[in-house]
């Protein structure tokens, strides 16, 4: 291009030259002419070959636009192989296992002294007594959870707590599940929590209040788990309906000392579910869970039934409980025992025999106005035996109201009150400040 | 108690035992049945999952979604984690090996690329997708290659009605080609125009259609609007030259109108699936509604 410029200004200016110097035809004039042809030449070619740079440019950007326009749209062309094989439990996070980390602490005031804290008809067992009071680092969860492979599933969740100065870790759930039974069948293995009542399979970062009801607390020293395996069968009906059966080694409460052989505790649930309208959802189930125990905590041998029955209504509208909504939850608890009890503080003293039954329920709701907000009510009550080594005239009661504020799903602030009436004349209030977090995966929660 | 239970079972069995020899597909989404319907209305049944009016995002693991997720044959979902909230517990709960995997498991963004890839999932980042955006219904060109994939899928798992599924998809294609002309006509003067959104869920009609997103209302993808963000967008969506404030039929739309009021420009909502306004009958009816709303808010 350098070059055609000045050729091109000769190729302009020379012929004029040329017409001004015409008269004298002369040797030198001549080989002026010659040269001056030999110049015009050179631009006619340089002109040209300008040209044909030019042509084959534009025929290369026609050639690359049609490239581009030959080529599918960008957008559909990358249908990778993988993708026929999506596997949505597997994209469910970028970890593989994914992992997630529950973190909550607390600030407990109880207006009575949790030492002198006694349930009268019901001794106090496993993680069932009140709070510690102050302020106190709730239970740190951690879980990993992945398929396995195409037939398993696994979660490991580990339990991390500080309990006077010492670190306590404990392992709640680490079990495996199938995926790929046939007719609707799950079958498990591993420690887990029991799926009996309603809330003994949810972890307690899902409740909707700081602690587990009175009943949980009494009959299952809060939450039922154990070493066990289980089978469920979901039935291919409309209806949700859920079938299922368990056996556990039998050395938790209500259980004991791994009778049977490490065979200690059975039980069977039903759950049944749908929906009434776009609007409302019930899910209710009925359990048994039936347990020997051997000197268990609260002294107790012998054979016990504990029957479980649960119902939850869901109003939201449209489904969407998210933003606003209301639950409906109750659960009743039968307690049937036949056994001895030794006295646990004194195990010289006589042992009892016992045959008798127990109750507890509770009633709660929620009440869900804004992706922020939510309050809720719930009313405790047991009922405890009439006669034998636990008997009581007092049947204990509890009220307890909640606030929880949620930034997001991830973290909330909740502000418990609860009147507690474990035993005649000693009336706990109950003040608790919680946060709860949740960092990593992003679980899905049951029903 | 535990003879009574095998009876049960029994007789769940026998009376579950399978007669219809239909396939059952569950769709998370409408629109995902939508093209389920333009693509085999009479050889499937459809279960669809969520509507309109629900925020896809936070649906809950229901009793009656496990019931029908636990008899489908082949599940259809956006993917991409959109129903990372619900599915996979629906999943495990179901006990239905044929839809956890391989061919019975269709995941729509799978099919197609996805855009917004994040660089790195973070929650102060809000709910961010590490798969890409998953709401890929409103790009018609990737519904198409979507349609074709899953017309594909349903010849295979049903083989004997493949060729009916061939046959739709192929009177589909040339029906929503045709529709794909006519809608980038008729949007032609969207192009360029700029929107302010309420959640980052648009981009893929905005980029089809030229248009342009110089805001969002929640501050971070998944966090409800604050106020003082929203005061911020006053200025942005004045000087940006927005045309509208574009919120989906489930979406609370105070926040648009608070927004609208003070800069004058319209809130619009928009149907974003099927069955979002009374247009949105179909994936046609969703398109069709879509571009009259936004042409409107040019008057």
């Amino acid at each position: 291009m350098r070059l055609l410029a000045p050729a091109l200004a000769l190729t302009f200016l020379l012929p004029g030259a040329l017409q001004a110097a015409e008269p004298p035809p002369d040797a030198q004039i001549a080989a002026l002419a010659e040269r001056i042809r030999a110049l015009e030449a050179n631009a006619q070619m340089l002109q040209s070959q300008a040209a044909e740079a030019l042509a084959a440019a534009q025929a290369a950007q026609a050639e690359l636009q049609r490239m581009k326009t030959a080529q599918p749209d960008p957008a559909v062309a990358e249908v990778s192989v993988t993708a026929k094989a999506g596997d949505v439990t597997a994209a469910a996070n970028q970890f593989n296992p994914s992992i997630a980390l529950i973190l909550n602490g607390s600030y407990v005031n109880h207006s009575k002294d949790p030492l002198d804290y006694r349930r009268a008809g019901f001794p106090l067992v496993g993680e069932g007594g009140p709070s510690a009071n102050g302020l106190r680092l709730g239970e740190s969860e951690l879980s990993f959870a992945a398929n396995i492979d195409d037939k398993l599933y696994g979660q490991l969740t580990v339990a991390m707590e500080s309990e006077a100065g010492e670190t306590h870790v404990g392992i709640e759930e680490a079990y495996i599940e199938t995926t790929a039974l046939p007719g609707g069948f799950i079958a498990r293995g591993g420690r887990f929590y029991s799926n009996i009542g309603y809330l003994n399979s949810h972890h307690p970062h899902t409740d909707y209040f700081s602690d587990r009801p009175l009943a949980y607390q009494a009959f299952l020293g809060n939450q039922y788990g154990d070493d066990g395996v289980q089978l469920r069968w979901i039935a291919p009906t409309d209806a949700y309906l859920e079938i299922g059966t368990e056996a556990f080694r039998g050395e938790n409460a209500p259980a004991a000392g791994a009778a049977h052989g490490g065979v200690g505790a059975k039980t069977f649930f039903v759950h049944a579910g749908g929906d009434v309208g776009s609007n409302n959802s019930w899910l209710a189930g009925a359990s048994i869970l039936h347990a020997d125990a051997r000197d268990g905590e609260d002294g107790f041998s012998g054979r016990s039934n504990l029957f479980l029955f649960d119902f939850t209504w869901k109003w939201a509208p449209h489904g969407a409980f998210k933003d606003s909504g209301i639950v409906l939850r109750s659960e009743a608890f039968i307690d049937d025992r036949k056994g001895v009890v030794i006295d646990p503080q004194d195990p010289l003293a006589l042992a009892q025999s016992w045959e008798g039954k127990r109750r507890g329920a509770y009633v709660e709701g929620l009440y869900r106005f804004s992706r922020s907000w939510d309050v809720g009510y719930r009313y405790d009550r047991l009922w405890a035996a009439s006669s034998g080594p636990y008997a009581s005239d007092h049947d204990p009661q509890r009220h307890s109201i909640a606030a929880t504020w949620h930034n997001s799903e991830f973290s909330l602030l909740r502000l418990q009150l609860a009147r507690d009436e474990p035993q005649a004349h000693f009336l706990d209030n109950v003040f608790t400040l919680q946060y709860q977090v949740s960092l990593g995966a992003h679980g899905a929660h049951k029903f | 108690m535990r003879k009574l239970l095998l009876w049960m079972i029994v007789l769940l069995g026998v009376l579950a035992a399978p007669v219809e020899a239909k396939l059952r597909v569950f769709a998370c989404e409408p629109e995902w049945g939508s093209l389920l319907e333009e693509l085999a209305a009479d050889t499937i049944d459809v279960d669809v999952a969520t509507n309109a009016l629900q925020d896809v995002h936070v649906v809950e693991a229901r009793p009656s979604l496990i019931a029908k997720m636990r008899k489908a044959d082949l599940l259809v979902c956006s993917g991409a984690q959109l129903e990372i909230g619900w599915l996979p517990q629906l999943l495990r709960q179901a006990g239905n090996a044929r839809v956890t995997s391989a061919a019975g498991n269709f995941m729509a963004a799978n099919q197609v690329t996805t855009l917004d890839r994040p660089a790195s999932v973070d929650r102060a980042a809000g709910d961010v997708h590490p798969d890409g955006n998953p709401h890929v219904q409103l790009d018609p060109y990737r519904v198409l290659a979507i349609a074709r994939a899953l017309s594909a899928r349903l010849g295979e798992l049903d083989a004997a009605n493949a060729a009916i599924y061939q046959q739709r998809f192929d009177d589909f294609e040339s029906r929503w080609q045709a529709a794909i002309t006519r809608w980038e006509i008729k949007a032609a003067p969207l192009k360029g125009k700029a929107v302010v959104v309420h959640h980052s869920a648009w981009i893929y009609l905005l980029q089809w259609l030229g248009m342009r997103e110089i805001g969002s209302l929640e501050p971070k993808p998944g966090v409800p609007p604050t106020s003082a963000h929203l005061s911020s967008l006053i200025d942005v969506t004045k000087a940006g030259g927005a045309v509208a404030i574009i919120s989906a039929a489930y979406q609370d739309s105070k926040p648009d109108e608070w927004l609208a009021g003070r800069t004058g420009v319209p809130a619009l909502v928009l149907p974003f699936t099927v069955g979002g306004d009374e247009q949105a009958k179909d994936l046609f009816g969703l398109y069709d509604s879509t571009i009259d709303r936004l042409l409107g808010a040019l008057k």
